[in-house]
């Protein structure tokens, strides 16, 4: 993918942040168990980089293996 | 969080002038990473191989809008892995690898931009990474871009004239979705790309050599200069009606060397108990061969591309763990907030389904197949400021 048409992407992805209708169906203040640190799909990044340093170096396969820094948006 | 401010349809062309034009959004409240600092000690005993050392990150926000953090790690790696048994000698060396993050926070988007820098003494790795998150729906959804751009430089310890490149290419998508107060998801997609000098300058491949004492002889592998690969996987984490939760996830991987591989995980957490939390998951991986694979090759030079790498055979492993963690304060002692400390342990099972263990005296192509247990342990010490 070109840059150019990466830039378009991460705008298009910041123009629907700001331009949408739908309701949450989970309210912010029904987060309270998202926001529980055991909900976090890497508690420890220091261990959960380890981790996938020991099976990246032993394995063909590599990416998509977490890491992408979403949030339950609990905070 | 309160819910992300959302406007009217007949808003976006304006809001997106606006964005193009610089003005600044109204804010909504993504979150930069948490202050903390961990010293981690890490050590992985299989296959002949030991390696140990210390990883430390710190984590710092700085001002309202800006975190900072740095990473320090190393591996001293010592022993024998069966290449090296029946190819070469035992060896000691050191990766030492540095990394550095800022991420920046403007309202529901997080920004980060991070450099990592890994030395060995014949192999030099340069890697940058920029990223963007954005909260959108109220914040039930994430959506992460991401893109890595890496230069290495391959190098061989008893040749001071060999120096070979490398370019990676990265490109990420993630989405995270809150689906029900007690279940949260992620999909994530990768795709990476590799030009350059891919081989192994030390690894050999073997092929049948009736000359030989022992029936085969050895030569250097010799693999493509680019590999394209796409990896998709899901996860999902649910809170039970107590405190602890499950976790299952999933990845199919695949690239244009006739590699695909599946891992699947399955986990649980217990956090009933005050001040302790509990982990255990199993975790199963399971790849085919590359094209141009072969564990005895007919003749020498059989074909344009050779390899003989375990990593890229046919194969299966499994992984248990068991963590613990304790609270060890949870009130403020000083500048820290509340510390832990965590000990895990791993045990992994490789079983290769064409690599044989040429060890033995077997004629070639009837030796068994290869196998090796791995123990990985962690310690880790954490403190919130």
């Amino acid at each position: 993918m070109s840059a150019r048409r990466w830039l378009l992407v991460a705008t298009a992805m910041l123009w629907l942040s700001g331009c949408t209708g739908i309701e949450p169906w989970v309210k912010p203040y029904e987060r309270d168990r998202l926001a529980d640190p055991i909900m976090s799909f890497e508690r420890d990044p220091a261990s959960a980089a380890y981790t996938r340093h020991v099976h990246d170096a032993r394995e063909a396969a590599r990416g998509a293996a977490g890491g992408s820094g979403g949030g339950c948006g609990c905070n | 969080m309160t819910a992300a401010m959302r406007m009217r349809p007949d808003l976006c062309l304006p809001l997106l002038a606006a964005l193009l034009l610089g003005v600044p959004r109204p804010a909504a409240a993504a979150v930069l990473p948490e202050d903390r600092a961990d010293v981690l000690y890490h050590y992985y005993s299989g296959g002949g191989v030991t390696i140990d050392g210390p990883s430390v990150l710190v984590r710092k926000q700085v001002g309202q809008s800006v975190s900072l953090s740095g990473n320090w790690y190393v591996d001293s790696i010592s022993g024998a892995s069966i290449d090296v048994v029946t190819t070469a000698s035992p060896y000691e060396e050191e990766r030492t690898e540095y990394s550095g993050t800022i991420d920046y926070l403007r309202g529901s988007t997080l920004l980060n931009l991070s450099f990592t820098n890994s030395d060995e003494n014949d192999y030099k790795g340069r890697t940058l990474s920029l990223g963007v998150s954005q909260e959108m729906f109220g914040a039930m959804t994430t959506v992460s871009l991401g893109y890595v751009r890496g230069s290495d430089e391959v190098g061989r310890s008893n040749d001071p004239d060999f120096a070979e490149d490398l370019d990676r290419r990265s490109w990420r998508l993630g989405v995270s979705q809150v689906l029900t107060r007690n279940l949260i998801a992620e999909f994530a997609f990768e795709a990476i790309s590799d030009d350059g000098f891919l081989s192994n300058p030390y690894r050999q491949v073997r092929y049948l050599d009736p000359n030989s004492g022992r029936g085969f002889s050895f030569e250097p592998e010799r693999y493509p200069s680019t590999r394209t690969s796409t990896a998709a996987g899901v996860r999902a984490r649910y809170h039970l009606p107590y405190r602890a939760a499950v976790s299952a996830e999933y990845r199919y991987y695949d690239d244009d060397w006739g590699i695909d591989a599946h891992t699947v995980q399955v986990g649980y957490t217990h956090g009933a108990v005050p001040r302790w939390l509990f982990d255990v998951h199993y975790r199963y991986y399971t790849q085919g061969s590359a094209d141009f694979w072969s564990d005895l090759f007919p003749f020498q030079n059989a074909q344009n591309f050779l390899a003989r790498d375990k990593e890229l055979s046919d194969f299966r492993s499994h992984t248990v763990r068991l963590g613990v963690t304790y609270d060890l304060f949870s009130s403020p002692i000083g500048f820290a907030e509340r510390g832990s400390v965590s000990l895990i342990y791993d045990f992994m099972r490789f079983d290769y389904r064409e690599f044989r263990d040429i060890r033995g005296d077997l004629p070639p192509g009837e030796e068994p197949f290869y196998s090796f247990d791995a123990d990985v342990l962690q310690l880790l010490f954490s403190v919130w400021f």
